[in-house]
């Protein structure tokens, strides 16, 4: 997702000198195709993160369209509340990226689990949260922020879905149809998609139709998608590889609550109001936390057939 | 002229220096600090007097600007990181003129704009709203490192006060501002060596400050906070040395003008009432 980030942005880089990309000292030969075609566009802040938002905030008050990039939760909780007073409250152009959504650092340790950043990101007013499971919409997500003035916070995932569904367009807000069902309604955010997608096959083969959407959005979002898929699917669930509190079941439930509507059923597959204190590879804390495809498929089962 | 990010210079707006008896400026923005804090009945009217000759002397003798069009693209930029002092700043704009100054007796009142920490919102010539220490230098630091990039040669002023170098956001924006040779950049240090509880030498030493500020790769100069030809002259050459950022260690008086305030911890908070406002404002009698 990374690599695709970078790309896309040297293509707006080519035609906008006002572009400006900060990184804390991260992203060892990434950034370079960047760093070697824009070099008066690339700053390396070093490893001082707070300032760094500073920095991007006054060069965005200045005018400039300024992407800064690290990774897990550097760029979001170790220097927030620069991104609350001074980016947020100033509306300034300021782009955060982060690599390393959930267990994408698994191996590393907790500080690099990057398991409430969306919860707290999109708490704070004006900021446009973006959480692309496939590279298609990694895309859409840099082209959506590049056309919009205001902080935006990109999640980026280590890992991506493996299937390029392309059938339903990106339309920011708009939680994007992968598959469709009748029974069950899977909503997945991040790479973890392809673990959903995997799983809602698990399912037919067991008898259970299951929908299937991408939530690349948390803000802007449309609650009306949300109230309609859950009116018209006997079990509604939420997949994330972020906590359950305000991630995307939290997002979920308060759109429920705006349009009116209380699911009869609703699971919420992520990290469960716990550290993910284990040591591991992205693919294998999944299945620790139950939210690999083979978790995610027996958990919906079981609560379908107990109905 | 002024830059744009396109490369392409255009017509810069027009801006001056305004050139004013700062002095008497000081006098004024001093008596409505007392005033507005009293009848808002906020704190932090000992951490405004103590700045009140720096931003005076800036606003009345250093930096170029409009108050018509407080948003002129060539203006020299200013940041009041020690936001608490927000009151010296509002006073200060309105007596240029940037706003009427019966504004000033909405500071602190409910469902004004005026914040106890300076804000932007709605407020001509304010550029942006702090009030969480150790903010203001980062951002004056990315205006600076933009002008420089768009070829500009408009500079950036920010106040920060003694206590706020505890934050290591300072010393952060500090290793940035002298790495990128940013010398359009200017922070000043009000250092009035009283914080939150106690004097800044019993609570966590800042000194010997010049040499750590030296040491990070700035230019340092160490003046009189109260001493308007010898603040003027501190700013009067910017860049002070090519390639370097400008730090003015401020000595200053929290409390500046207010014979029982001046020097006293408890002054950080209290208010002046009843026959403490009166003694205040008869110390700080209007300027002929």
């Amino acid at each position: 997702m990374r690599d695709c980030f970078v790309r896309v942005l040297c293509d707006f880089a080519k035609n906008d000198p006002g572009i400006i990309l900060i990184t804390g000292d991260l992203g060892y030969s990434v950034l370079d195709e960047f760093r070697t075609s824009y070099p008066k566009q690339f700053i390396n802040a070093g490893v001082a993160e707070q300032n760094m938002m500073l920095v991007a905030c006054g060069m965005a008050l200045e005018g400039y369209k300024v992407f800064v990039y690290s990774i897990a939760n550097f760029p979001t909780l170790r220097c927030l509340e620069m991104i609350r007073n001074d980016v947020a409250y100033h509306n300034a152009n300021v782009k955060i990226v982060s690599i390393g959504a959930g267990f994408s650092y698994g191996a590393l340790g907790i500080s690099h689990h990057a398991t409430e950043d969306l919860a707290i990101m999109r708490s704070i007013p004006d900021v446009k949260c973006y959480s692309p499971s496939s590279l298609y919409e990694v895309e859409e997500c840099v082209h959506s922020m590049c056309n919009t003035i205001g902080p935006c916070y990109l999640r980026l995932d280590r890992d991506k879905c493996q299937y390029e569904e392309r059938e339903e367009s990106f339309v920011p807000g708009r939680p994007r149809l992968i598959r469709s069902g009748e029974d069950v309604a899977l909503f997945a955010t991040g790479g973890i998609l392809s673990e959903v997608i995997q799983a809602a096959t698990g399912l037919q083969m067991r008898g259970i139709s299951a929908s299937v959407y991408s939530v690349h959005s948390f803000r802007p979002v449309e609650p009306s998608t949300f109230a309609r898929v859950a009116r018209s699917h006997r079990l509604v669930v939420s997949i994330e590889e972020h906590s359950t509190v305000g991630g995307l079941a939290g997002l979920m439930l308060e759109c429920f609550a705006r349009e009116g509507l209380y699911p009869y059923k609703f699971l919420r597959v992520g990290l469960d109001e716990c550290f993910s204190s284990t040591v591991g590879s992205q693919k294998y804390l999944r299945g620790v936390y139950g939210m690999d495809s083979v978790s995610i498929c027996s958990r919906v089962e079981k609560v379908f057939r107990t109905m | 002229m002024s830059a744009g990010i396109d490369g392409f210079e255009r017509p810069g707006d027009s801006v001056q220096v305004m050139d004013l008896d700062s002095v008497n400026l000081a006098r004024r923005v001093r008596r409505h600090c007392v005033r507005m804090t009293s009848k808002g009945g906020s704190s932090h009217v000992a951490s405004c007097l103590s700045a009140v000759d720096i931003i005076t002397v800036l606003y009345g003798k250093i930096m170029r600007i409009s108050a018509e069009n407080p948003r002129a693209s060539n203006r020299d930029r200013f940041i009041l990181s020690k936001g608490h002092a927000g009151a010296a700043v509002y006073a200060t704009l309105a007596e240029l003129g940037f706003f009427d100054t019966a504004l000033l007796e909405d500071h602190y009142q409910d469902g004004s704009l005026f914040s106890g920490h300076v804000s932007h919102k709605g407020i001509p010539g304010v550029e942006v709203s702090t009030g969480s220490l150790g903010h203001g230098l980062g951002i004056a630091a990315g205006m600076a490192k933009a002008i420089k990039l768009k070829g500009g040669s408009e500079r950036v002023f920010v106040v920060v006060s003694d206590g706020e170098c505890d934050e290591g956001s300072v010393w952060e924006s500090a290793l940035f501002a002298a790495h990128h040779q940013l010398d359009n950049l200017v922070c000043v240090i009000d250092c009035n060596a009283i914080q939150g509880l106690a004097p800044v030498s019993e609570v966590l030493n800042l000194e010997p400050l010049s040499d750590k500020w030296r040491s990070f790769g700035w230019v340092v100069q160490e003046v009189n906070g109260h001493d308007h030809p010898a603040l003027v002259s501190a700013f009067e050459t910017i860049p002070n040395k090519v390639g370097y950022p400008l730090v003015c260690i401020a000595r200053t008086v929290k409390g500046k003008g207010v014979s029982f305030m001046e020097g006293k911890v408890e002054w950080h908070y209290r208010t002046a009432k009843g026959s403490d406002y009166d003694r205040a404002m008869d110390e700080l009698e209007d300027p002929v």
